[in-house]
């Protein structure tokens, strides 16, 4: 089987999104966060990972989307990049899936916005869409002002 | 075809030998016969000169061979050793040097051609051979050598005479003792060629170290920061314990971590010499440079500093050592008329003291002179003349921290370009030391650097605002006052806006932390006030926060990436219950609050706030024309030089312009074009392409670490100025219009064009 991969998957909302399970490190029930004042936005705050302090990026807010409800607690899936590991912010977790290429698609020209350049593509799955996020596009925060 | 292990171990070894042999060399230069020093030299290219052959490194193994058989004659004492001689050693060094630089980045031994220092090396040697005959030291060690190989029948008489009384008193045991006295004596003589002595030493040195890999003491490091936290928890968690088995337990832990983390420290502990060493050549060749005579006496190089520490210090010491001669010291004949000694002296010492490590740096020459000192930093505008007439003079000698000054009259190779002891002061400070200076007129000049010992643990208060806890270092903190809200209410005043609080009779400024933040303040009316009195580039200022913990041993660790951008914290660190703390960085804190010049932090999702009125009033400007014509204005604390670059130095980096300058890639703002740009509309340059002039006027401008240069068509003036009349800006990019010098000016907003105009570059850079 050459073409398939593996994604951990996880919500946002009903929504179900995917990254390549070989970035992700691993993932982590909330963690009391602590805020970072006159932070971008999207950073939620910073969380104790054993020893290691890491970012934590709010998904919702990074892919334009509404924020969460108070009552929800969020999960870290933490993500390895060059600079060491970065959380996502994400609403529950899903299963490690393995799809093969027959199922993929490239993002229809109807999604605009912010969450293009975020999106790889999509798998079409037989109950639900698994839509595929860019890594590095989502851990590089826009510059907010020009 | 080399084996990259081999070669690595190799170019470790050497680089370290090379570095002793600097020092060596200049050791023998004073005193050429030091032997032990002199063998050791012998013994270093010797290894060198074995190694490069093992490994077919042709060129390298030739020059060491060359400066090997000219020191095997010096070692025979068929010569002896000159500043000729150092001076050709030294090269020998540096082309070592340059060599493996480039084996160690190509593998190869580089192009470039050393048979003219081989062939200077060799030509010293062989002088040496024809005027040896004269030279009467033929090797003494060996003849006695001879002597005791070939005849200790002979000598046994000679040997046993001064003991000849003892024979007598026991005549019986007679027959044994004498050959036993004959050799001692003999023995004596013979036996201490100092190499043998020093070789076993140096075994014996290898045998009991090993080397490790830096990054492995850093994650040790870690690790232990990390267990000190954990033991910290457990001992909060055991107070409400009373079973005496787990308290025992408990008290184990404790003492085991502490005592761990103090060797675990000592790891990365290195002696001081690490960097001294490197000094004595460094002020041979700026005295030979300068035309001064300096004897350089250096102690405490055993003092010992953490590994990362002694990295930062290197270059702010070289900068003050670089001063001490090339301004401290003067001229021979100068000093000759001032009855000192021809021969400058330059002292540089190491020790402990309080938990830090002091470096003084003192040269017995002309001192400071304060007056000049004052009319330089008036002239550069750096203080307004009433505030010079004020000054003690240890306060004007502290002017010389100020960023663009300099005392020297001429700038020369080694110093005098304006960049220096602010430098020095700002890279010491960012390692948590402190600089001071004393010169006692006519009497030379001691710089005093004080080194914290570790970066790695810092004590740190802990602090409550917005519902939020901050660490502050303590290095920064001078007090703690506490005003109950009635005093809160009284003593808390404010001039146009800006808060202030009377400590001790002085106006002390005042920054809310809350509102720095742009947190929701929770501080009530009826709280008590507390204020944490702070120091920023010796300014003090108070900080009021909702409360105050406690203090904490903490470990700072750097913010990632995406929150580097923030000026006001310095990193965060977990504490003992397991959270996290931002570690707030004072100095930021007072560049935001405008406590201290600087540029506004550029923290994304931060509100733009145009330059107060209050702020700009008085103001130095540095006024000039743009390319496009008129006249404008910025304010010249944030201007860091005044540069002209010749046309033709400049380069494109895709659509920007940029220069070399320092050493660094210097993107180049035009004034004209930006403002344009940023109005949406194309340049209306007036300046011809024929323009006759081929050089280019750059303001250098810098704010943190961020530099820009900003094209002008040239600089009018630099003028102190109360700007009255001001009118709102018709253009982005322009913070308002006001009349300078009967000229409507406008005042670009400096932070804002530079963003604009870099912001590609910037993110390449992140």
């Amino acid at each position: 089987m050459t073409d398939s991969h593996q994604y951990c998957t996880f919500y946002l909302g009903d929504q179900c999104f995917g990254l390549d399970v070989l970035r992700v490190q691993e993932i982590v029930r909330y963690q009391p966060l602590t805020l970072v004042p006159l932070a971008h936005p999207m950073i939620r705050g910073l969380i104790n990972l054993r020893g290691q302090i890491v970012t934590a990026i709010d998904l919702r807010e990074r892919l334009g989307l509404p924020p969460r409800l108070e009552e929800l607690e969020p999960v870290n899936v933490v993500v390895q990049t060059d600079e060491g590991a970065v959380s996502l912010l994400v609403d529950e977790i899903g299963d490690v899936l393995e799809v093969t290429e027959e199922q993929f698609e490239r993002p229809p020209e109807t999604l605009q916005g912010t969450a293009r350049d975020l999106i790889q593509g999509v798998y079409k799955l037989a109950d639900r869409l698994l839509v595929i996020l860019e890594p590095e596009q989502v851990l590089s925060l826009p510059t907010a002002r020009t | 075809m080399l084996n990259n292990e081999i070669l690595r171990e190799f170019l470790l070894e050497t680089h370290e030998n090379l570095a002793l042999l600097d020092s060596d060399l200049i050791t023998l230069e004073k005193n050429p016969t030091e032997k032990n020093t002199l063998a050791q030299v012998f013994r270093t290219l010797h290894s060198v000169k074995g190694t490069a052959g093992f490994m077919g490194l042709v060129k390298l193994e030739s020059v060491a061979h060359s400066a090997e058989s000219l020191l095997s004659k010096l070692r025979a004492g068929e010569m002896r050793f000159n500043p000729t001689i150092a001076t050709a050693m030294l090269q020998v060094v540096d082309a070592i040097r340059e060599m493996l630089a480039s084996i160690e980045a190509s593998g190869e031994e580089g192009t470039g051609d050393y048979s003219a220092l081989t062939a200077e090396v060799d030509r010293l040697r062989e002088a040496g051979e024809n005027e040896a005959p004269t030279v009467p030291s033929p090797a003494p060690a060996q003849v006695v050598e001879q002597r005791v190989a070939e005849q200790p029948v002979v000598e046994h008489p000679a040997g046993a005479a001064p003991i000849a009384p003892q024979p007598s008193v026991v005549p019986v045991m007679a027959p044994p003792p004498p050959p036993v006295a004959a050799h001692s004596p003999a023995e004596t003589i013979v036996i201490p060629p100092p190499e043998t002595a020093t070789e076993t030493k140096a075994a014996n040195v290898a045998d009991s170290n090993i080397r490790v890999d830096v990054g492995l003491l850093d994650k040790l490091m870690t690790l232990v920061g990390e267990l000190v936290l954990a033991r910290n928890q457990i001992l909060q968690y055991s107070a409400s314990h009373e079973d005496d088995a787990f308290l025992g337990a408990v008290q184990r832990l404790n003492l085991l971590t502490t005592e761990l983390q103090a060797s675990v420290m000592k790891t990365r502990m290195q002696p001081i010499g690490n960097v001294l060493n490197k000094f004595p050549r460094i002020v041979r060749d700026l005295a030979l440079a300068c035309g001064k005579k300096v004897r350089f006496e250096m102690d405490g190089q055993d003092t010992e500093l953490d590994k990362t520490l002694i990295e930062a210090i290197r270059d702010p010491l070289t900068h003050i050592v670089r001063n001490a001669i090339d301004h401290g010291i003067e001229p021979p004949e100068t000093r000759k008329s001032r009855g000192k000694p021809e021969e400058g002296r330059l002292r540089m010492v190491a020790y402990h003291e309080g938990g830090k490590v002091i470096i003084e740096i003192s040269d017995d020459g002309g001192g400071i002179d304060e007056a000049r000192v004052r009319d330089k930093a008036l002239s550069a505008k750096l203080v307004s003349p009433e505030v010079a007439a004020g000054m003690s003079r240890q306060e004007l000698l502290r002017l010389i921290f100020l960023p663009g000054f300099s005392t020297a009259d001429r700038v020369t190779q080694f110093s005098g370009r304006g960049v220096g002891m602010d430098v020095v002061r700002t890279n010491i400070e960012r390692i948590g030391g402190a600089v001071d200076i004393e010169s006692p007129p006519g009497q030379g000049t001691t710089i005093r650097t004080k080194i914290p010992l570790t970066l790695a643990i810092i004590p740190a208060l802990i602090i409550v605002s917005g519902g939020q806890r901050y660490a502050i270092p303590q290095v920064s903190l001078l007090e703690l006052v506490r005003l109950d809200p009635q005093q809160a209410l009284r003593g808390i005043e404010r001039i146009q806006g800006a808060p202030v609080y009377r400590l001790r009779g002085t106006l002390l400024p005042m920054v809310f932390l809350d509102e720095q933040l742009q947190l929701a303040v929770t501080r009530g009316a009826t709280d008590d006030l507390n204020i944490i009195v702070l120091q920023a580039d010796d300014r003090p200022f108070g900080l009021i926060v909702d409360a105050i913990r406690d203090t904490e041993e903490i470990v700072v660790k750097p913010l990632q990436q995406q929150l580097k951008g923030i000026s006001v914290f310095a990193g965060a660190a977990i504490m003992g219950d397991g959270r996290v703390a931002l570690v707030l960085d004072v100095l930021g804190l007072a560049q935001r609050a405008s406590v201290i010049p600087g540029l506004k932090s550029r923290a994304v999702g931060e509100r733009e706030r145009p330059a107060a009125p209050a702020e700009s009033a008085g103001q130095t400007l540095l006024l000039f024309a743009p390319s496009a014509g008129g006249q404008m204005a910025m304010p010249l604390s944030l201007v860091a030089r005044l540069e002209e670059f010749p046309r033709s130095s400049l380069e494109n980096l895709g659509a920007r312009q940029v220069v070399q300058y320092r050493g660094e890639i210097l993107p180049l703002v035009d004034v004209s074009r930006e403002l344009a740009s940023l109005g949406g509309h194309a340049c209306a340059t007036k300046r011809h392409e024929d323009d006759a002039s081929d050089t280019v006027s750059v303001v250098v401008y810098a704010a943190g670490e961020q530099r820009a240069g900003l094209i002008v068509d040239r600089i009018l003036d630099i003028v102190h100025d109360q700007v009255a009349t001001r009118a709102r800006a018709n253009r982005p990019g322009v913070l308002f219009t006001a009349i300078v010098q009967e000229k409507v000016t406008e005042f670009i907003d400096v932070a804002a064009l530079v963003r604009a105009a870099t912001t590609d570059l910037l993110q390449a850079t992140t």
